[in-house]
């Protein structure tokens, strides 16, 4: 017997559906009020609204620019430079902070007293003081110290190490580098596929290859051989002193080495307590059962306790990216040309537009910050352990 | 109950709005309301504004929102200073977080136009120059190319920087900091070469050096910097006070009305213009003030030339000469319309 339909007015399907809408309605209505009365506001104390801002001349130079950019170029390359430095400083800094956060977080383990207690003192030292702090002391105490470019410390001649920066020599490529390059991703290819026979073998036959050394060489050999048949088609354009300042080659500022110093120093820290944290969750029968097996201490971290570890490491992995990744708009108190130094800063100022400046470095942040996780998610499924 | 939830938000949401908008044109009121003027000064330009080791806030922007309040209060004390960095200037007097901005900012279209604030007045009439060590040998603009050069970020400097050296086919570095006292920092250290910025500042960062006799002042003036007070659009009255604020003090130096003889020619003298400034003959000024606004400007914080001399001028550590910012009739461009 089906029970009799009730009005429809009394239906709870129905009325779910009715103030889902009348709530959805409510909270569109809000947000467009509130961009109104914003825009009307705006309009009333005669302050320009628009992104019409971003194809104006932008009139001033920048430190650093990873792209070509002079005094004709608009607010809007502006934003695309501060963008790259920001991506340039974070990714440099996930990649050391990364190393470094195992490396302690590891070492902290270590049966050896020494080797633990530094690793310790390393973690409470600068996991306790505050990151601004500490980037103003790597500018102002220690690359703000060496010596001015007339008196450089120099390795050979063609390195220099001064307040201005660090030059290096850098290569310029000339006719015929494309086949080096073509070698290279030709190494890449057969290095993947050697690495897979090599799993497969040892699946098959238990026979361990020493796939590691070997891809290396092909990396390394095959290019090089290339490169010297071909005629060593590669020129070093090298720093030399010129009047105020080294020209040729390429200089790394001491902003952005301050910068990286400092967010990977204390993300490093941060990090080391997260592997730790994931080292000790396994549980110790593990540990014994590889020993028992005869695997050696380092195998043994390899092979069987890192990749369980790794469950537990990813989620806080994340956020430590992430924090590194917004810290790195601690550049201002530095003057590192980053995107909120640059668009939040210089352009906002400039353009009096801040509604529309800050909405787009607000948007950029979150953008990257959402494609991090994305990322770090994906990876953690991947390595995530089936159990039974 | 997450409809409850939901009319709440909705309801509080809607009275945060309501109770948020900032209605434009009533700056004058509020600020007679609330009994004081809230000033944007710098954090610290010797000069200009900047605090003592008690607290105290001296300088010529300083003495000019003094000068405000003096001529809406009768009484110079009752102003608060807002300390704000060259980012934070402008969204702080669009918001109204302070009444009037008193802060070196040159006068310029853009500024004028897009910003929604006005200026009222020019405070000091300034360029922009060079600062550099003496052991670099450098005595000319010209002789710049290949620099590093230290600038402040998101001021004008920056422009005129790199206008200056692409029309004279030069090339650069900048290094942008956000305040005056890191450009100082980094050029003391060897950072950059040259330092540049408004040439009042120059001569006041000078000082701040462990050496100030180690830094030369290039001769070069690369841009005209008219630094003066701004507002709010949207209150004519407020615009009209505080620009008279300043004329007054210029009128007064013209009519060679101290501070410390006012009193006097408020007694005796029988020029017109005296009597019209001091107040002894009333002159409809319509300014919603007390008719004894230009006295008490006067008689509380000085005539033009007395401020200028006490904070820049000679009785500073600044010493820098009248030369621009002198009277029009002595050689300079300050002219101020007659009180009448």
């Amino acid at each position: 017997m089906t029970p009799a339909k009730p009005p429809f007015w009394n239906d709870p399907k129905v009325r779910a559906i009715v103030f889902q809408v009348l709530v959805s309605a409510g909270v569109i209505a809000a947000g467009i009020y509130l961009v109104r009365n914003l825009l009307h506001n705006l309009d009333a104390r005669g302050i320009s609204t628009g992104f019409d801002f971003l194809k104006n001349r932008a009139g001033f130079a920048v430190n650093l620019t990873l792209i070509p950019y002079d005094e004709s170029s608009s607010y809007g390359r502006t934003f695309v430079v501060g963008l790259l430095n920001t991506l340039l400083v974070s990714g440099l800094g996930i990649v050391c902070a990364t190393i470094l956060g195992f490396v302690v977080g590891i070492a902290r383990l270590s049966r050896n007293w020494l080797v633990s207690t530094l690793a310790a003192a390393y973690v409470e030292t600068f996991r306790n003081l505050p990151l601004l702090v500490q980037i103003l002391f790597w500018y102002f105490a220690v690359f703000l110290n060496l010596p001015p470019p007339s008196e450089a410390i120099h390795l050979g001649d063609s390195v220099f190490l001064t307040l201005r920066g660090l030059f290096l020599p850098w290569p310029e490529p000339k006719e015929g580098f494309a086949w080096t390059l073509v070698a290279f991703a030709v190494a890449i290819v057969a290095v993947i596929f050697l690495v897979r026979w090599a799993r497969r073998r040892q699946a098959l036959t238990g026979q361990i290859f020493p796939s590691f050394v070997t891809s290396l060489a092909i990396l390394v050999l095959l290019p090089l051989a290339v490169f010297f048949a071909t005629g060593r088609p590669l020129e070093l354009s090298k720093p030399e002193l010129e009047g105020f300042n080294f020209t040729g080659g390429v200089a790394v500022i001491p902003e952005l080495a301050a910068l990286l110093l400092a967010l990977s120093i204390y993300t490093a820290a941060f990090i080391a307590e997260v592997v730790r944290a994931g080292i000790l969750s396994v549980s110790h029968g593990q540990t014994e059962a590889a020993g028992a097996l005869g695997l050696s201490r380092a195998r043994t971290l390899r092979l069987v306790v890192i990749p369980q570890a790794m469950r537990v490491t990813i989620p806080p992995l994340t956020s430590q990216y992430l924090n590194l990744t917004k810290n790195s708009s601690l550049a201002t108190a530095i003057g590192y040309p980053d995107l909120v130094s640059l668009f939040a800063g210089t352009t906002l100022n400039q353009t009096g537009q801040a509604v529309e400046v800050m909405s787009m470095t607000m948007a950029v942040y979150l953008v990257i910050s959402l494609v991090i996780s994305l990322f770090m998610n994906w990876f953690n499924a991947r390595v995530a352990l089936v159990e039974r | 109950m997450k409809m409850r939830i939901v009319v709440t938000t909705v309801s509080a949401l809607a009275l945060c709005i309501a109770a948020s908008s900032v209605q434009a044109g009533a700056t004058f009121d509020a600020v007679k309301k609330k009994g004081f003027v809230q000033c944007g000064v710098n954090t610290g330009l010797a000069g200009f504004s900047v605090a003592d080791e008690k607290g105290v806030w001296k300088g010529i922007d300083v003495d000019v929102c003094r000068a405000i309040a003096a001529a809406v209060f009768g009484d110079a004390t009752k102003v608060k200073y807002t300390p704000l960095t060259a980012k934070e200037r402008f969204t702080a007097l669009q918001s109204g977080e302070v009444d009037v901005l008193s802060r070196n900012t040159t006068w310029t279209v853009v500024r004028d136009g897009s910003l929604g604030i006005s200026f009222t007045g020019v405070t000091y009439y300034d360029g922009q120059g060079f600062l550099v060590k003496k052991k670099l040998g450098v005595k000319s603009a010209l002789k710049l190319n290949g620099a590093t050069v230290c600038v402040g970020s998101g001021t004008t400097t920056e422009l005129n920087l790199q206008d200056y050296f692409t029309s004279h086919k030069m090339k650069f570095k900048p290094v942008v900091y956000d305040t005056s006292d890191e450009t100082v920092k980094g050029f003391e250290a060897g950072r950059c070469d040259v330092l540049t910025s408004d040439q009042s500042q120059l001569y006041a960062l000078r000082i701040k050096l462990a050496k100030p006799d180690d830094a030369i002042v290039l001769p070069e003036v690369i841009s005209k910097e008219p630094l003066g007070p701004a507002v709010r659009q949207g209150d004519v009255e407020w615009f009209n006070v505080v620009r008279w604020s300043l004329f007054a003090m210029i009128d007064a130096e013209d009519l060679g009305v101290t501070s410390k003889n006012i009193d006097e020619m408020k007694k005796s003298s029988v020029v017109p213009d005296v009597k019209r400034l001091v107040g002894s003959e009333a002159v409809k000024h319509g300014l919603g003030i007390p008719d004894d606004w230009a006295y008490q400007v006067v008689k509380q914080v000085g005539n033009y030339g007395e401020i200028f001399e006490a904070n820049v001028g000679a009785d500073s550590p600044l010493k820098i000469a009248r030369g621009l910012n002198a009277l029009w009739n002595k050689g300079g461009v300050q002219y101020a319309p007659p009180i009448r």
